[in-house]
């Protein structure tokens, strides 16, 4: 499939950091276009029929959110770009604010005078904190050239744009745990409803949207929905950034068309290149360190026989018994060589450290599941800790405020479905597990 | 936390311009919104790390109570609340990372600066942690240090760095705006 490039079409062009480069290749138009020639709703109308869905990892209709915003009069509302990305795996959002930056301003510009925000903040995880300064340098260009401030283009519109760094939590890419830190408070997750479209940032009415999901409205306006909903397949319109690592031969960002299939992805030279030193492929996290890991065969093709594609639907095809979540577009390789229970215990460890500790299912069951998967993997473990993974997962899926619960469960509950024989033989040759890894013999092909 | 008496609780000027610049970017009221940036200025200020006279001060410059600022300082790893050296190095051992060896590249850096994580070597120069996922999945393993990342490492881009570290050749950056980024 030929890759038609949306975001960074122009991401090979020398200098499109700066603000001179970026104009001179049409940079800003959809600003122009939006202000001068459209009514907010119809910025909004444009976004829903591009099918844009939220590219953070919930595949949420970006313009449906958009809809739900509450307009009580003589509210402020507020426009606040998730550039937390955290999610084990994902590296894009910070991909396109250092290589364009002015994209994601553009888009802020455009999304925000559709909501009619007067102030928007980017809320960028503090780790970033180069980008900060990158993205505070883009909006000072914006705002010298016209396009930030007071009466923008002379449309009446105005509108201010900051950029607020975190501190260090996973968590705060969950919108509300978002805007509690972006008011300078712990990141603990909000109770829904109410949900941000009614009380968001200091109670007002708050959209939250991902990089990558603000950065694709600049081109839904520019070249108009239809354009860009003929590209992908069905209900997964448009491109998607899939940034891709592990063990491959060509880790990194790639723009792609939804719709490409998942072999290809891999074994394409275009984008993942192979298995790295001509391995065998084991499994792969196809959207993030939360969404199930599939085995390769799995990946490869639905429970059905169908070539797995990387889109919403195909990757979620078989619900969670044979099937994934696109997510993020975290897409992690595993070779042969990979452990299945050190990784699973890895993850654990990460949610366990980042749960912010509100809900008991979340604060003790991710502690549990992460020693009970620390004994397994060190030779420790007892046959019915298998099983008691499992029901401790499924004791915190649904039971929290958040979703970092869910999220913590199914790497857990997924690696158990599928590669249940490499944890029952870590119990059964705890020497000889910590001697080798388990490799490809004798894994599950019977879930499907 | 730790209530040691610090050496230095009085902000530069240059300091007390950009908490200034930060407040104006929240509306009339909302000023605590700007706690978690000037936490990080005041770290970067008192030598990397947050003591309860520093939270106070903060606390003071932004018209809250002290426990607010306490509250967020323990919650989010950024902040260090006990001393840490002049370099503190944070190395990712998340999943993506592990795959790639970040455990060897821990064990490697523990032995070359004879601690173990979450110490400081006695001349106060290296600080070792381990942090979760830092975003740099496809260029692992990987260490931050201040405002840098250090990646696809290796034993021998590691001695490389320290031994710039102790020639004094290494940018740590800072949360103070670059005067030369704005125009």
């Amino acid at each position: 499939m030929a890759t038609r490039k949306i975001l960074l079409a122009n991401d090979h062009i020398p200098g499109i950091q700066t603000y001179e480069v970026y104009r001179r290749q049409g940079g800003y138009r959809s600003v122009e276009k939006a202000l001068k020639n459209m009514s907010p709703d119809d910025v909004v109308e444009e976004v829903k029929r591009s099918g844009l869905r939220g590219r953070g990892g919930a595949g949420f209709p970006t313009g449906m959110k958009w809809s739900f915003l509450a307009k009580p009069e003589g509210v402020p509302r507020y426009l606040l770009c998730n550039a937390d990305e955290s999610e084990p795996g994902t590296f894009k959002d910070r991909y396109l604010m250092e290589r364009i930056p002015h994209l994601l301003v553009e888009g802020m510009i455009c999304a925000s005078y559709a909501l009619g925000c007067r102030a928007s903040y980017i809320y960028i995880r503090g780790e970033y904190k180069w980008i900060v300064k990158i993205l505070e340098r883009a909006i000072e260009e914006a705002y010298a050239n016209g396009w930030l401030g007071e009466n923008i283009l002379g449309s009446g519109y105005s509108l201010d744009l900051y950029v607020a760094p975190g501190a260090g939590a996973y968590i705060c890419g969950e919108e509300t745990a978002l805007i509690e830190s972006l008011e300078g408070k712990r990141g603990n997750p909000r109770i829904k409803p109410p949900f941000p479209a009614l009380k968001g940032l200091w109670d007002c009415p708050t959209v939250v949207n991902n990089v990558e999901s603000i950065c694709a409205v600049a081109p839904v306006i520019n070249d108009g929905a239809e354009a860009y909903a003929a590209v992908g397949v069905g209900k997964s319109t448009g491109t998607k950034l899939i940034s891709a690592c592990g063990n491959i031969n060509n880790p990194g960002v790639y723009e792609i068309e939804l719709g490409l299939p998942v072999e290809e992805f891999i074994y394409s030279d275009e984008y993942c290149g192979g298995i790295k030193n001509g391995k065998q492929l084991k499994a792969v996290v196809p959207g993030g360190s939360s969404v199930p890991i599939l085995p390769a065969q799995l990946i490869l093709k639905t429970a059905n026989g169908e070539n797995r594609l990387l889109t919403y639907e195909s990757l979620a095809d078989g619900g969670f018994q044979s099937g994934s979540m696109l997510g993020s577009g975290g897409f992690i390789v595993y070779d042969e060589d990979q452990c299945i229970v050190r990784n699973t215990w890895n993850f654990s460890r990460f949610y366990h450290h980042e749960s912010c500790g509100q809900c008991s299912p979340c604060r003790e069951g991710t502690g549990w599941m992460e020693k009970v998967l620390h004994r397994l993997e060190h030779g420790h473990g007892r046959m019915q800790d298998v099983d008691l993974l499992v029901d401790i997962a499924s004791k915190i899926e649904g039971n929290t405020i958040c979703p970092l619960g869910d999220a913590a469960a199914w790497p857990v509950a997924s690696a158990i479905r599928h590669f249940r024989d490499e944890f029952e033989w870590h119990v059964r040759e705890p020497q000889l597990s910590q001697q080798r890894n388990y490799g490809l013999a004798g894994q599950t092909l019977a879930t499907v | 936390m730790n209530n040691n008496p610090h050496p230095s609780i009085e902000f530069s000027l240059e300091m007390m311009a950009e908490v200034e610049r930060i407040k104006g970017q929240f509306p009339e009221g909302k000023q605590k919104s700007a706690l978690l940036r000037v936490l990080h200025l005041a770290q970067e200020e008192a030598g990397g790390w947050l003591n309860i006279p520093v939270m106070n001060q903060v606390a003071k410059m932004l018209g809250i109570q002290p426990i607010e600022v306490y509250e967020v300082a323990t919650f989010y790893t950024m902040y260090n609340l006990e001393p840490v050296g002049k370099y503190v190095l944070e190395v990712c051992h998340t999943g993506p990372c592990a795959i790639e060896g970040a455990e060897r590249i821990i064990g490697y850096l523990e032995q070359k600066l004879g601690i173990g994580v979450g110490h400081t070597t006695p001349d106060g120069m290296f600080s070792l942690k381990t942090v979760e996922c830092m975003g740099a999945c496809g260029y692992a393993p990987m260490m931050q240090v201040g405002e840098f990342y250090h990646e696809k490492l290796s034993e021998e881009k590691i001695d490389r760095f320290i031994e710039d570290c102790k020639a004094g050749k290494v940018n740590v950056g800072s949360w103070k705006i670059d005067k030369l980024a704005i125009n």
